[in-house]
């Protein structure tokens, strides 16, 4: 039977996937977001996840104006990286893990998320930048990756409440699936951030490290902060957190926090990254 | 399930959106509105149409159902107007990428600060929440 083992909780910022390309993970500016992140590339060495769930969203990369799913699933059996206008990222396909990922939307389907299926896509720094984070440069990606596509661009995004209920879905569909997968799931994105208008440059640290409590408390409160909170508090790109509650209702009511880092800045954005384990 | 919230009048959720100061919340009206705009960039990320479009702003942009004054604002890269056109940041960042800029300069340009000064903004930890939370309320 599959199960999910562990949770992560990640920014995404595309910067830091430059940084990995261009070999400038040592140095005094990405230096110590690195080495934040390196007790859980060590971590992630010794766990082996089959599969990865990996929550993003694309950022018109794959989906232009014309088309914008709430929920999509990636159900192919390979991705390659997009090109984001500067050439593909010189990282290793992403490899599907499409037995998997179709029956999870098959059992997303029947438990009422009317879930949009791809095939064919290509993903971009929101997906690739997270694992390089996880597992560096290998040749090959350790694992298979089922691609979890929100709109988090185009309003009304999906609210909180309905973000943990899927993730809470996502958990039954995994343990319905016959086979025996050491199976994770990372919601990326966030911190706080803000890319437009005047008020460009928006970080708060004392929210974002209230949230990371909240994603470790023994309850679910956190699945409740509306839209506008988001938006006041952590800048207009803030509200790609939402995506981190599909990983934390995917992991039950109590969790066990095995690591947490924070730090500001990166380019425009508050990086942080949490790893939280079911402890029900 | 929990279902103790009580429904969203859709109203209210969206006119809360206009009271952010200094920020355009990407809205279904701003969708339509830009939805062209958006298309345009989009189309910037094939080599071909950026190719096109170096040779030749204007004719490139004659190409698309845009208006004057978008059109204006995408040859002065005046971002601040395209955003309130409709356009969105994550489209917009394809003409970034056509200029060869990186993404913290272009942003640093919708502010009031040069680029050395955003990055020192930055770096000493961003701009404050304070006093930008809320344009009635001034907190």
């Amino acid at each position: 039977m599959a199960r999910i083992t562990a949770g992560v909780g990640s920014s995404h910022v595309p910067l830091l996937g430059v940084a990995v390309d261009q070999g400038k993970w040592q140095d005094d500016y990405f230096g110590p977001i690195f080495k934040g992140y390196e007790w859980t590339r060590e971590w992630e060495r010794r766990e082996k996840p089959d599969v990865v769930i990996l929550v993003y969203n694309d950022h018109a990369s794959a989906f232009d104006a014309n088309i914008i799913p709430t929920f999509a699933i990636g159900c192919g059996e390979r991705y390659k990286p997009a090109d984001e206008g500067w050439g593909p990222r010189p990282v290793p396909d992403v490899e599907g893990h499409a037995d998997l990922a179709w029956h999870i939307a098959q059992s997303l389907i029947l438990e009422d998320f009317d879930m949009t299926i791809i095939n064919e896509m290509d993903v971009d720094h929101g997906l690739t930048v997270p694992l390089s984070m996880m597992f560096g440069q290998p040749e090959k990606w350790p694992c298979k990756v089922v691609p979890l596509a929100v709109n988090v661009v185009t309003y009304p995004v999906p609210s909180g409440n309905r973000c943990w209920a899927l993730g809470e879905a996502i958990a039954r569909a995994v343990e319905s699936f016959p086979e025996d997968l050491n199976v994770q799931i990372w919601g990326t994105g966030g911190m706080s951030h803000q890319l437009q208008g005047p008020r460009a440059g928006l970080l708060n640290r004392e929210w974002d490290n209230r949230f990371l409590d909240m994603l470790e408390a023994d309850n679910d409160e956190v699945r409740h902060i509306p839209h506008i909170e988001y938006l006041r508090e952590t800048g207009s790109e803030g509200i790609e957190m939402v995506m981190w509650l599909i990983m934390r209702g995917a992991l039950g009511k109590k969790v066990k926090r095995l690591n947490r880092h924070y730090h500001i800045p990166c380019s425009n954005t508050a990086i942080g990254h949490i790893v939280l384990e079911p402890a029900d | 399930m929990t279902h103790d919230k009580p429904r969203q009048n859709i109203h209210e959720y969206l006119a809360e959106f206009e009271d952010i100061p200094g920020t355009r919340v990407f809205t279904a009206a701003r969708a339509r509105k830009g939805y062209w705009i958006n298309q345009f960039a989009m189309s910037l990320m094939k080599s071909e149409n950026r190719e096109r479009f170096k040779a030749d702003e204007r004719a490139y942009l004659d190409e698309w159902n845009i208006s004057e004054q978008a059109k204006q604002a995408i040859l002065a890269r005046d971002y601040n107007t395209l955003l309130d056109l409709g356009g969105n940041v994550y489209f917009l960042s394809k003409l970034f990428s056509t200029d060869g800029l990186p993404f913290a300069e272009a942003v640093s340009t919708m502010t009031d600060m040069t680029w050395p000064e955003y990055r020192q903004m930055m770096l000493d930890g961003g701009r404050s929440p304070e006093g930008n939370r809320s344009i009635k309320g001034g907190y």
